[in-house]
């Protein structure tokens, strides 16, 4: 077992016990973006391909490099917009300045 | 340089982290995505400077051609259609990350059999995984947009099957893995898993899909995290990581707000017999009620829990409904909205439907902390929802929603429900508090009847 891998698995493992805590602290209030704005997060496999596209091999490569940055942008640019719509409507009550906020 | 590189992608994933923490509350939530945003942006401009970039042509259409498409798709997406738009782009992510992964086995090319062990068994856990979540995701996104009948879709034999074809992955995997030179291996390996794709999800009915939304969720994390095993890039696998577990813990919410198994969820095939029996049994009558009875009582009530369903969402009816919520509360009354784990059609969507509404979200009420509340309340309005208040999850054993956690509407001083017919939800039970004394029936259109309760209590 190569000395990166072993510090791959110590990440991954102590990713899981940070996603634990922090996720499990949102309220089910927030639950739908939460699940779209972290699916935005998962779409950081666009840093990987990115460089597949770029690499300037040519050929296959760089045809699945590039099916893939279109794939990962549209769930990185929809997910942090739609997220961020969703979040835009959560309002509190504010007594009488919610009249205002009716569109 | 590479150091630099490295500290920027550990921002980048402070940010991811500390986004998901503001999550936390409504009122940082934004201003949490947006950091996730920048995290994000910054891991994309750390990578652009990489020297191992020669052209960005490629890049730069596919970053603009999906750009645009992202854009487009997150401007016009209706609330309701909210879960499609998720398992879309759950599947775009699981299917970059098994390009991604495939792509560097490709790249590897001649020095592949110099490839590491570790380097392999993620590759294949990334393609068979990835790939997987994309054609998953397609088919419980056509199924919730009602491009695919939404009832399980059952031939005998096919747990077997489909534990089968997992079986030939695993198998051909390992080959693969021994000898990385068998360059055909990922294709069949990525064919198969898109069949299990589709084969694992038609079983599964539609009202079970936010669950397999949930665990699609996970999945696309948990490929990315693989994929940033195959390439060694840290930041892939903590941000993968964090989705995974995200997803997982979502799931779990899920199930046990049905009290189901998640093994009960993916293979049982639930909602694909409606009980016939239920359809024979004995004609009980229900007493109705117009919206003129509803609006007397409604008018000398001190306090009101609003228990919206589903239902409410597809009558469009959830801006007329915090209308008479408004009305309720100007004429002194307590108003609040009571939301089951369930309600909508993925975890916390009802929040999202009435918060398009305009309903403040401190009124929304989480049924843990609202159930204890029915019996001081003088009417409970049900709208659009049935299985969820449904008392047979309490007392009848055969029933499929037995030991289901439920609102206690029952305990209410008076029950209101709106609802088109008679017909059972979901689950196919009959409902027993449609019969219960206190119950006040009033059919008709959720829409129709509201704003007509609006016209009356304004009068």
């Amino acid at each position: 077992m190569s000395e990166t891998l072993l510090v791959s698995i110590y990440i991954f493992v102590l990713a899981t016990f940070v996603g634990i805590e922090v996720i499990s602290k949102v309220p089910p209030l927030l639950h739908t973006p939460l699940m779209s704005g972290s699916n935005a997060i998962s779409g950081i496999t666009l840093v990987g391909s990115l460089i597949a596209a770029g690499e300037g091999h040519g050929g296959l490569s760089v045809i699945l490099g590039t099916i893939a940055v279109v794939m990962a942008t549209v769930n990185v640019v929809g997910g942090f917009l739609v997220t961020d719509r969703m979040l835009g409507m959560f309002k509190k009550d504010t007594k009488g300045k919610k009249e205002l906020n009716a569109s | 340089m590479i150091i630099l590189t490295y500290l920027l992608y550990l921002l980048a994933a402070v940010l991811f982290i500390l986004g998901l923490k503001l999550l936390s509350s409504p009122k940082t939530a934004q201003r949490g995505n947006m950091f996730g945003a920048m995290g994000m942006l910054l891991a994309v401009v750390v990578t652009l400077a990489d020297q191992r970039i020669l052209d960005f042509t490629y890049i730069l259409a596919g970053l603009l051609f999906g750009g645009l498409i992202g854009v487009v798709m997150a401007k016009k997406v209706e609330m309701t259609s909210m879960p499609q738009m998720v398992g879309l782009l759950n599947g775009f992510g699981g299917g970059a990350s098994a390009l991604v992964a495939y792509s560097e086995y490709v790249r590897l090319g001649e020095g592949v059999s110099l490839a590491s062990l570790d380097v392999m068994v993620t590759l294949v856990l990334s393609l068979l995984i990835g790939s997987l979540t994309l054609l998953g995701s397609l088919i419980a996104s056509a199924k919730l947009h009602g491009m695919m009948r939404s009832a399980p879709i059952l031939y005998p034999m096919q747990k077997q099957i489909n534990a089968l074809i997992l079986l030939g992955i695993l198998v051909l995997g390992g080959f693969f893995i021994a000898d990385p030179g068998l360059w055909y291996f990922p294709i069949i390996i990525v064919a198969l898993s898109v069949v299990l794709g589709v084969t694992s999800v038609i079983p599964i009915g539609g009202a079970d899909m936010p669950v397999v939304i949930s665990l699609m969720n996970s999945y696309s994390g948990l490929a990315g995290a693989m994929t940033g095993f195959v390439l060694s890039n840290n930041v892939l696998i903590i941000a993968g990581t964090l989705v995974g577990t995200s997803g997982l813990i979502l799931t779990n919410i899920m199930c046990k707000a049905m009290n189901r198994s998640l093994a009960n969820v993916l293979f049982a095939g639930v909602g694909a017999d409606y009980k016939k029996e239920d359809q024979v049994k004995e004609e009980r009558r229900v007493v109705r009620y117009t919206p003129e009875d509803a609006a007397f009582i409604l008018e000398s009530a001190q306090s009101v829990i609003i228990v919206p369903g589903y239902g409410l969402a597809v009558a469009q009816a959830q801006h007329v409904l915090q209308e008479l919520a408004r009305i309720l509360t100007e004429r002194g009354a307590n108003v609040r909205y009571a939301i089951h784990p369930v309600a909508g059609r993925m975890p916390g969507h009802m929040n999202v439907l009435l918060a398009e509404a305009n309903v403040p979200y401190d009124l929304l009420v989480e049924m843990d902390q609202i159930n204890d509340d029915f019996q001081n309340t003088d009417v409970a309005l049900i709208i659009g929802a049935n299985d969820v208040v449904n008392p047979a999850a309490r007392t009848k054993k055969e029933s499929p929603l037995y030991g289901m956690p439920i609102l206690n509407v029952d305990y209410a001083r008076t029950i209101m429900v709106v609802k088109r017919s008679m017909s059972a939800g979901f689950a196919g039970e009959g409902n027993e508090l449609f019969y219960d004394k206190k119950t006040m029936m009033v059919f008709g259109d959720a829409k129709a009847v509201v704003t007509n309760l609006v016209g009356l209590l304004k009068g």
